[in-house]
């Protein structure tokens, strides 16, 4: 029998030659020789390179031309023998294993719904006997505790059961958790009640036993009520606490969702249809207009508008053409397009927002660490609380009462306390909040992240990339008289036509936009360090700075003035002459990002302190500074240095915040003690970032700090709520009011507000889902 | 105080004495991660209202697989959480989840649920 290599799971994996490999769940095989079958058989099958099939593990690894045949053939080819293919496999986080999950949580939910349904109507009766007291005429009778027996013996053993096995299995490993105190509350209330039916003159006194028209019959006092109205009420809890707590994650399952099943890619000239799986680098794909994006790449021609809203939470559609990425699961509206695909599987943006979103939320806070310890102690710690108070009542209570008081105190304090409070306060919390946080393209690698970034006083912002474009534009064109500004940024364009230098292709790019027919230039010089001349239509054009032109001894015209004052504004005017004449200015600047000084205000108006920090001189660092509001600027810091300069300020005293893009600003984005960095096209996993913005608007910035405030804000009235719901109740449960006031918690309600406790923390985070920027934080 | 009373006391002490060293001073069940062929540490573990082995040994720099077991449907195990390792997977009921890490650091960390009520200790030797 032939091996195969281990395989944890399903998965396909492009290798250098572009043969794809394949492992496919078998089924219906009997023997060695049906493997041996179904191996032949795949082994003749068109395009297939390689095929191992493993009867021990029901596995067939193909390797396959994917040009050839494809993962739906080779299933074919299995069943046309008369065997067949589990799952077609997927990416591991990626449709079918998701939605089998998916199913399996939802039998999950109708069988507790069965349970709580048996458990509510079978209860019923019993606490209306419990509550009548004798007064109901009809319940007064001889075998009305054996009857109760009856009603509660399926809550016990049907509806309540999981929660006795799940005790077991914990208590088999030295562990205590909420089934426990379930099981013990719930079984001491049926025990007790059990023996009192049966042998009733063990647990009676002779006070008992005086029900009206019952006298001389022995009838001792039973609790079935306690153990079924409690299961009752807790399955109740079970199934509320279930289906909020299954929309915290509804962040990520949306986002899952998200992942187109098939991608139509171009093979040998034609264009099929072919499960996202099975789509690798490389291949040529083609979108229509309303079709979904299904991977990452680089548009090769075509052009068309593209809502990323999904993942950036930018609403406005991106344009795309030639040379643009696209990202995976965002959708094509306008045009049609062909693209190159450079990321697949599990590399896409999309699976690195959901794998980093999973981290995150696995990420513990400091500020649960308390809650953390103490429910690590918390269930044995009750169990001992509950044994005292059973010791302190049976020995303080009168003697005919005794058994009665320590009996249902001892089971209220078990019922009550909920571990499961504490614990959810801040998971859950955290959960909504960075899962919120991705679909607004804010991604924070956890509770830490979020933590601190509450705590945040200092931002300092990079200039270039993140308060400007990052590119250089034309901001003016100022033509001297007898030049018109049209004719001028002609002939500019022209001069610099094939330019390598970013001011030149700034100039190209503008004369591009506004259409401009340029001409041939001949005779051209690059003069490096000053400009350009060039011999344009019969005209000699000179484009440079104002050293060029000295040293020319070009007639500036008054245009010397007018260069000072755009270079006061933060721009880089260049001198445009014709013929040895000043002809005019091309000023170029790295203009600043439109919302950046809305964002700064805002970020102000939280109480933080906005720096800029850059490479740029002071003058021209000072100009953008002033356009966005900032007026503590750090100019002239060597790339290297900002992470110094960030030290610095964390001398101070300040936590502080960086944000920049997450290749240059690394090492600043690693020593603040937050590290924004603004994400760069489909590279959204940034190393040295706590919070990562898809979207490279400033806008995130505000987004991420109002968002990780509301967190924490939420998290702290979780923690509030859960604490002292467990430091009132367990003491009031155990009766410490009752010499006072002559207050006993019935075990009854002392379930239903053990149940009600932990969805109200749930649903307390779930209020995260409606974070939006716009609210005060 | 009766007899009754007096026999209600001394269990109670007794009961709560062994619940403390029930549950805070046991030793869990230790196992050694197995070096396979692709150098990898694996371990498999059960979930079960706790872990089994409770207590794993791997060495230090070596990559880890614990390949998780969930055996039951209780939503208390259902998130497994390495907290030193910035880990967090939710395991589905009756399937195998691998955890897989390579612990750069020596020393004792703890793995838990996601409430921290069941928890096994890691032992990274160097």
């Amino acid at each position: 029998m032939p091996e195969t290599t281990r395989q944890s799971a399903p998965e396909s994996v492009p290798d250098r030659s572009a043969d794809v490999r394949v492992a496919l769940p078998l089924t219906g095989m009997t023997c060695a020789a049906c493997a041996r079958r179904i191996e032949r058989k795949l082994a003749h099958a068109p395009g297939v390179k390689e095929v191992h099939v493993n009867f021990a593990t029901e596995r067939a690894t193909v390797e396959y031309d994917p040009r050839q045949t494809d993962v739906r053939a080779l299933i074919k080819t299995v069943e046309a023998v008369g065997y067949g293919v589990r799952e077609v496999p997927g990416e591991d986080a990626g449709g079918t294993v998701d939605d089998k999950q998916a199913a399996s949580e939802r039998a999950e939910v109708r069988e507790l719904w069965r349970r709580f349904i048996v458990a509510a109507l079978l209860s019923a009766p019993v606490l209306l006997i419990a509550m009548s007291h004798g007064r109901i005429a009809l319940f007064n009778v001889r075998w009305i505790n054996w009857a109760q027996l009856a009603l509660t013996l399926p809550v016990i053993f049907y509806s309540g059961w999981p929660f006795y096995r799940g005790a077991w299995a914990a208590l088999r490993h030295r562990a205590a958790d909420m089934n426990t105190l379930i099981a013990v509350g719930t079984g001491a209330a049926f025990l007790y009640s059990l023996v009192a039916t049966v042998a009733p003159q063990l647990v009676t006194t002779a006070t008992h036993a005086t029900m009206p028209g019952m006298e001389g019959e022995t009838l001792a006092p039973v609790y079935y009520e306690a153990a079924s109205v409690i299961i009752a009420l807790i399955l109740l809890g079970r199934l509320l606490e279930a289906r909020a707590r299954g929309k915290t994650s509804e962040a990520i399952k949306r986002l899952l969702g998200l992942q187109p099943r098939n991608a139509r890619v171009v093979r040998e000239g034609r264009e099929v249809d072919v499960p996202i799986a099975e789509v690798i680098v490389g291949d040529v794909v083609v979108v229509r207009p309303g079709e979904k994006i299904p991977v990452d790449g680089v548009v090769l021609e075509g052009a068309s508008a593209v809502n990323e809203s999904m993942l950036t939470g930018e609403s406005m559609p991106v344009e795309k053409r030639a040379g643009d990425e696209v990202i995976g699961a965002t959708i094509n509206e306008t045009g049609s397009f062909k693209f190159s695909a450079t990321k697949v599987g599990r590399d896409t943006v999309l699976q690195q927002i959901v794998r980093l979103v999973e981290e995150a939320q696995g990420q513990r806070a400091p500020i649960a660490r308390l809650a953390d310890v103490i429910s690590g102690y918390f269930t044995p710690v009750v169990i001992c609380i509950a044994i005292a108070t059973f010791v302190v009542w049976f020995i303080a209570a009168p003697v005919e009462l005794r058994l009665t008081y320590a009996l249902v105190n001892f089971v209220s304090v078990l019922i009550i306390a909920c571990p499961c409070a504490l614990g959810l306060a801040t998971p859950t919390a955290v959960m909504v909040g960075t899962g919120r946080g991705a679909e607004l393209g804010v991604l924070i690698k956890g509770g830490a992240a979020l933590e601190t970034a509450h705590k945040l006083q200092t931002i300092v912002l990079d200039k270039t990339g993140t308060i400007t474009k990052g590119e250089p534009a034309v901001t003016d064109v100022l033509a001297a008289d007898g030049f018109q500004e049209i004719e001028l940024l002609r002939l500019a364009a022209t001069a610099e036509r094939g330019s390598e230098h970013p001011l030149g292709a700034a100039i190209v790019r503008r004369a591009h936009e506004q259409s401009l027919a340029l001409a041939d230039a001949t005779r051209f010089n690059a003069l490096a360090g000053h400009g350009v001349e060039a011999e344009i239509e019969g005209r000699k054009l000179l484009l440079g700075n104002l050293r060029l032109m000295d040293e020319r001894k070009v007639e500036l015209n008054g245009l010397g003035a007018r260069a000072a004052q755009l270079a006061s504004e933060g721009k880089t005017p260049m001198f445009v002459a014709v013929d040895g004449t000043g002809a005019g200015l091309i000023a170029v600047a790295d203009e600043v990002k439109p919302d950046a000084a809305a964002a700064v205000s805002t970020l102000k108006r939280l109480g933080l302190e906005v720096l800029m920090i850059t490479g740029d001189n002071e003058q021209t660092a000072r100009a953008v500074a002033r356009e966005v509001g900032i007026e503590r600027v750090l100019a002239q810091v060597l790339p290297a240095d900002k992470a110094a300069e960030v030290k610095r300020l964390q001398a101070e005293g300040k936590l502080v915040a960086m944000v920049g893009d997450g290749i240059n600003d690394a090492p600043a984005l690693a020593q603040a003690d937050i590290g924004i960095a603004l994400g760069t096209g489909t590279d959204v996993a940034i190393e040295a970032a706590d919070i990562t913005l898809i979207r490279g608007s400033l806008n995130g910035v505000v987004t991420a700090i109002k968002l990780s405030r509301r967190t924490i804000q939420i998290i702290k009235q979780n923690l509030f709520w859960a604490f002292i719901y467990n430091a009132l109740g367990i003491p009031i449960a155990a009766g410490v009011l009752y010499p006072v006031t002559g207050w006993l918690l019935s075990p009854v309600i002392a379930s239903a507000a053990m149940a009600l406790s932990s969805v109200s923390v749930v649903t307390n985070s779930l209020r995260l889902r409606r974070f939006n920027t716009e609210r005060k934080a | 105080m009766d007899t009754a009373e007096i026999i209600v006391l001394v269990s109670g002490v007794a009961l709560i004495a062994f619940v403390i060293w029930y549950f805070f001073m046991g030793e869990g069940v230790r196992a050694a991660a197995t070096v396979g062929a692709t150098g990898v540490q694996q371990i498999n573990v059960t979930v079960k209202g706790g872990y089994t082995p409770d207590v794993i040994v791997v060495k230090k720099g070596v990559p880890v697989e614990l390949d998780f077991y969930r055996d039951e449907a209780s939503t208390c195990t259902e998130q497994v959480v390495f907290g030193d390792f910035g880990i967090s997977r939710m395991l589905p009921a009756f399937k195998t989840t691998p955890v897989t890490f390579t612990p750069e650091r020596a020393g004792e960390f703890t793995f838990t649920c996601g409430m921290n009520m069941v928890r096994g200790k890691l032992i990274v030797e160097e």
